[in-house]
């Protein structure tokens, strides 16, 4: 807490060649919470995410939290093993011919002996992971879930400063996903350890992640905080066509039982959606995606659609190759994209400043887009992470 | 006939074969690690010449180990320090011959459980703050233990198999280098059947087994999940 911002840091700078792929990028991003490395396959960001692990050699500098990594002007490069980094890659990689307690204590052993202190100690982790029951088992008796809790908590046990995260769920299908993804967010909450996490998918990293560095063919397109970078319409080939959308957060008030509805206060407006377990007063994260939001110039009657957000047009991109305008729209405290036809843009003459109203089903809340935020304050009720439930999203 | 004279032969065989599987597996570890990870163009002529005892006469390779060993050549000036005056016809020049002869069989299969090993565990390992030697004993080596077995196991069987090295620079010095092939061949010779049988049929019956425990070995490492 006492430290300067500088020390919170990562600062990094890569540039070479692999073959006939070249990255060239530079980006900052803080050493709290969740920072996302985000991109289409190719686009260089394991690549990076190898350099600061010291798996990879390109000529660059990196910092990170104060501690010069890397720097090639003063000739200065760490090895991998004097990193204090943790990385959880695709397939998990445990070592099969231990045990999951001896892939777990692989790193801890190594970190306690060289004189590390075990600020992350392995009853938290193992509880955290829910990892008590598997100990025993060899690795090859784990399902694709528990292997990559397993890493994890392999590689938290090496007391990282950094914890590096490569796809860890890319090699899932979204059962396993779904139950893996509560367990991140629960490291993040309980343990405060940084991690930036790699991923070419924009959903989770609207859900996990609060801060992003979005790369395009081995450059930086844009970085920034994660609820910016999506309401920026430059930004739709890159954060997705089809899975576009903003972040919004809003405060539980209530629950009917009735209809199985939760509802939610946002900056005065209410938003309802398929009733959660979430404890009155839970400050959550909802992504609403750009083609679940409609658009009207007069407030609609007589209509299923439960939540009608009034607000104003603040930005349209019209894309003259399609029948689509994506535009931002200020609710207030929040803004939504709504992904319409550019003929209903010309029809309802919308413009900036334009005064509309958004309209979302409360279906469109009903999937994996909803997280407690990080910042929530800590509720009796509310600190196991929601589990989305399970729906097929169609 | 006397089986009991057949004994020192035996137990000269096993020394030479347990000495020389101990100096291959020894010797092979940092050859087989380096043929499998190097990038250097020529790893592939080194590996060549590992490989050769495979395809030379053993003749061939007996007669140059003859000229190495012998006082004229390197061996020569190692048994002039400990005061000897030749390597050849010496247990020690067995050694060194058998670990010459059987390394492509040792080397081989260890190169090929490292390659099958791959970057990624050792990068894990590093990740997890193992240096690459303690990376190397606590990943590399367990993980390539089938090939460690498969080579000890052919190592070992080809040392007490070998016959047309030993005979080039061994001899047959009873206690010395007298040992199984040559003393077979010897039997043979001086019609001495009865022992020639014993000795032949010993060794049918070990390969058999070696061959056998190779393949049930083998197959448990395939098995997913061990």
């Amino acid at each position: 807490m006492a430290m300067t911002m500088e020390n919170h840091r990562i600062e990094a700078a890569f540039t070479g060649t692999l073959g006939d792929f070249s990255l060239d990028v530079a980006f900052e991003a803080p050493m709290r919470g969740i920072a996302a490395l985000f991109g289409a396959s190719g686009c260089g960001k394991s690549t990076t995410l190898r350099c600061i692990a010291g798996l990879q050699r390109l000529s660059g500098r990196l910092v990170v939290g104060g501690e010069v990594w890397q720097d090639d002007d003063a000739g200065v490069f760490l090895k991998p093993h004097r990193r204090p980094v943790g990385v959880v890659f695709q397939d998990a990689s445990l070592f099969p011919h231990l045990s999951v307690r001896g892939n777990l204590l692989y790193g801890a052993r190594r970190a306690e002996r060289s004189g590390v202190p075990p600020a992350i100690r392995s009853r938290d982790v193992i509880a955290l992971l829910g990892l008590g029951h598997l100990l025993d088992r060899a690795p090859g008796a784990l399902s694709g879930g528990e292997r990559q809790r397993v890493a994890v908590g392999r590689a938290l046990l090496s007391q990282p400063r950094l914890l590096l995260m490569d796809e860890p769920l890319s090699s899932l299908d979204r059962m396993a996903k779904d139950e893996i993804l509560p367990y991140f967010e629960g490291l993040h909450e309980e343990l405060s350890i940084p991690m930036l996490y790699v991923s070419h998918d924009i959903a989770e990293v609207a859900r996990l992640a609060d801060w992003a560095v979005i790369l395009s063919s081995g450059r930086k397109l844009a970085e920034g905080p994660v609820r910016d970078l999506l309401e920026r319409l430059d930004l739709w080939p890159e954060t997705g066509r089809f899975e576009a959308g903003v972040l919004l957060t809003a405060r539980v008030t209530g629950h009917d039982r009735t209809y199985s509805v939760t509802y939610l206060d946002h900056h005065g407006q209410t938003i309802s959606m398929p009733a959660r377990d979430l404890a009155i007063g839970a400050e959550v994260r909802l992504r609403v995606r750009a083609r679940d939001v409609s658009l009207a110039t007069r407030r609609p009657e007589a209509i299923s659609v439960r939540n009608i957000l009034s607000g104003t047009v603040v930005e349209i991109a019209e894309d003259s190759d399609t029948a689509y305008a994506e535009t931002l729209i200020d609710i207030g405290g929040g803004r939504l994209r709504a992904r319409v036809t550019r003929q209903s843009v010309a029809d309802l003459r919308l413009a900036p400043g334009a005064p509309v109203y958004a309209l979302v089903k409360s279906i469109a809340f009903d999937r994996g887009t909803l997280s407690v935020a990080a910042t929530a304050p800590a509720e009796t009720g509310g600190r196991k992470p929601a589990f989305p439930e399970n729906g097929d999203g169609r | 006939m006397d089986i009991a004279e057949l004994w020192p032969v035996v137990r000269l065989t096993l020394e030479l074969a347990v000495v020389a599987t101990a100096l291959l597996l020894l010797i092979a570890t940092p050859v087989a690690w380096w043929l499998a990870r190097s990038r250097a163009r020529w790893k592939e002529a080194v590996a060549a010449v590992v490989a050769l005892p495979l395809v030379l006469p053993p003749t061939v390779l007996g007669f140059y180990l003859l000229i190495l060993l012998g006082p004229d050549g390197p061996g020569g000036w190692i048994a002039g320090a400990f005061g000897g005056r030749s390597l050849a016809f010496t247990f020690e020049g067995l050694v060194i011959g058998s670990v010459v002869y059987s390394m492509p069989f040792v080397a081989q299969p260890i190169r090929n459980a490292f390659e099958a090993v791959g970057d990624r565990p050792l990068e894990v390992a590093a990740t997890l703050r193992a240096s690459p030697w303690d990376a190397f004993w606590t990943v590399a080596v367990p993980l390539a233990r089938p090939g460690y077995v498969t080579g000890a196991v052919l190592g070992f069987a080809h040392t007490v198999g070998e016959f047309g090295v030993v005979l080039m620079i061994g001899g047959s010095i009873p206690d010395e280098t007298r040992v199984l092939s040559i003393a077979i061949f010897e039997l043979v010779e001086t019609l001495r059947w009865a022992e020639a049988h014993v000795l032949a049929g010993g060794l049918l019956v070990f390969s058999f087994a070696v061959v056998t425990i190779m393949t049930v070995v083998e197959k448990r490492a395939r098995r997913p999940g061990s």
